[in-house]
């Protein structure tokens, strides 16, 4: 069978890696300015472009609390708060953060007081290895404070993006319970 | 990571201009070197894959006009803005208790961080999940047109059973849509020559010849608002989803039904399917079936035996005619006992 001309004359055909047509692509090192307030505190960082915010927080602003576990949203373990919101950082690029407001597991302590999740974490014992401890935390703050944590099925619906493979998820629950209730007293 | 440029216009007028001004702007929007980006769960994932692969981001999250950030109800409807996170939808109250298939197709579509994120507009365009579309060492005619399909003769137990071609089996796997086809929705557009307006059920393109043609929208063409009429049947309206986890996975089957009863008896009904098909599907068959009679567990038999009559599966799909079925029956039943 012959090839079908016009199929392979037709303008997405020639769009393969090798060659799409020379746009103003960015060389590998261009930086862009990225201006953001992580946990209270002002930072300009110049990345590059494809920098996430997760890579921005952890190699450029050196608060490796956030974790990267599959950098592709599935796992949670990446989870910050942004402007109020818990979020995926590894499925944001830095730029798209610019001017926002963030919050990582670093900056939940106060005056050498833990924050009522992350004490209620250590009581309760929820978690083995740890790893994807931080996006918990991070995650169960946003479940609280939305009121998805009023009962156990709706604390494991709304903490379902954070997976942890201890499965801790009892104890997690638990943690989530007692943070709650202290937080709502508060 | 594939370098790429950034821009982040102020105005819609400016990021479609931006896409026009390229040389490859008659490209389909998912080839175009420039791609426009919003809340970024679908695009990052699938520009750290390969999958995607722009040398200019459009950023689209910082626009000024606030109509891309409303939702605005009405006697007449509900509209939409392009650019409202998907648990700010979930949320409100408005679409909870008039559309409560909207809130329902949401609250059950990825995790609430992914919700905080993704646009509505972004989630109607997400690609598939096929696993051969997202690993870039299968040959894929949805990614490289041309290259075969791994998966017709792979491992295709997610792949769709409707609107099948012979170069593409891939689902669309969005919730969302489905909602949308049920309520009868319409979709506005901006791009350099206009607006315009298209049903929601038109915008998705069945894959046929061209698998990496998903829509009827240019690359510099935007969805601007999402339009829903406010019909008699959108209270009594229900979305179904059948998963292999009971949280935070794509549909195995999902239904979408709106119902309007008189009497007992079924004045209209609108059903659309998800998982199972390569674009959000309408099963407007089952919907002839049901029309003007009674709704019960015989009648809704059949409008699910007319809704799969012309499925095609593959080797590991079969079973999803079955599962399509009873979750049908399941999702028309349940709305009709719905207490509106």
């Amino acid at each position: 069978m012959t090839a079908d001309a016009s199929s392979v004359s037709t303008p997405w055909m020639a769009l393969r890696d090798t060659d799409r047509p020379a746009e103003p692509a960015t060389r590998p090192d261009t930086v862009v300015a990225v201006d953001f307030i992580v946990n209270g505190k002002p930072c300009r960082l110049e990345l590059d472009p494809r920098t996430t915010l997760l890579d921005a927080l952890r190699d450029h602003v050196g608060l490796t609390g956030t974790k990267k576990g599959c950098d592709h949203g599935q796992c949670g373990a990446c989870t910050v708060i942004v402007n109020g919101r818990r979020t995926l950082s590894c499925l944001s690029f830095a730029q798209m953060n610019d001017r926002d407001e963030i919050t990582t597991v670093e900056g939940l302590a106060s005056d050498g007081r833990l924050h009522p999740v992350q004490q209620a974490f250590i009581d309760h014992d929820a978690f083995q290895c740890g790893y994807c401890t931080p996006g918990q935390i991070m995650s169960a703050i946003g479940c609280i404070s939305e009121g998805h944590a009023e009962t156990d099925a709706d604390i494991r619906e709304y903490m379902s993006g954070n997976i942890c493979r201890c499965a801790a998820y009892p104890n997690i629950v638990a943690a989530i319970r007692q943070a709650r209730d202290e937080m709502e007293r508060a | 990571m594939r370098p790429f440029g950034f821009e982040r216009p102020e105005t819609l007028e400016r990021a479609a201009g931006i896409v026009a001004a390229r040389e490859d702007r008659a490209a389909p929007p998912p080839l175009s070197s420039a791609q426009f980006i919003a809340g970024g769960t679908n695009m990052a994932d699938y520009m750290k894959l390969g999958v995607m692969r722009p040398n200019l981001l459009v950023d689209i999250g910082r626009l000024a006009d606030p109509g891309l950030r409303r939702i605005a109800a009405s006697p007449d409807g509900i509209r939409l803005g392009a650019l409202v996170r998907m648990s700010e939808a979930e949320e409100n109250a408005d679409i909870r208790i008039g559309y409560p298939v909207i809130a329902e197709s949401l609250q059950q579509a990825a995790s609430q961080q992914i919700r905080n994120m993704a646009s509505l507009g972004g989630n109607i365009l997400q690609r598939t999940r096929c696993e051969y579309f997202r690993d870039i060492s299968w040959a894929c005619n949805k990614r490289d047109p041309g290259s075969g399909c791994a998966a017709m003769d792979g491992f295709n137990r997610q792949h769709a059973v409707l609107g099948v071609s012979d170069r593409c089996i891939a689902t669309y796997h969005g919730d969302f849509a489905q909602a949308l086809i049920a309520l009868d929705a319409s979709v506005e557009t901006q791009s350099p020559r206009g607006g315009r307006t298209m049903a929601f059920s038109e915008l998705h393109r069945l894959p046929g010849e061209t698998p990496h043609v998903e829509t009827q929208l240019m690359a510099d063409e935007l969805i601007t608002l999402i339009d829903i009429p406010a019909k008699p049947w959108a209270r009594r309206s229900h979305y179904l989803k059948i998963r292999d986890r009971q949280s935070y996975a794509f549909a195995v089957a999902s239904v979408a039904v709106v119902l309007d009863l008189e009497d007992g008896a079924v004045r209209d009904v609108r059903i659309a399917l998800g998982g199972l098909a390569t674009v959000p599907w309408r099963a407007q068959e089952a919907e002839d079936e049901l029309k003007g009679g009674p709704l019960d567990e015989r009648t809704a038999g059949r409008a699910a035996e007319a809704a799969f009559a012309g499925a095609m599966p593959r080797e590991h799909n079969a079973f999803k005619i079955s599962l399509g079925r009873q979750a049908l029956v399941r999702a028309l039943l349940e709305t009709r006992d719905m207490r509106v």
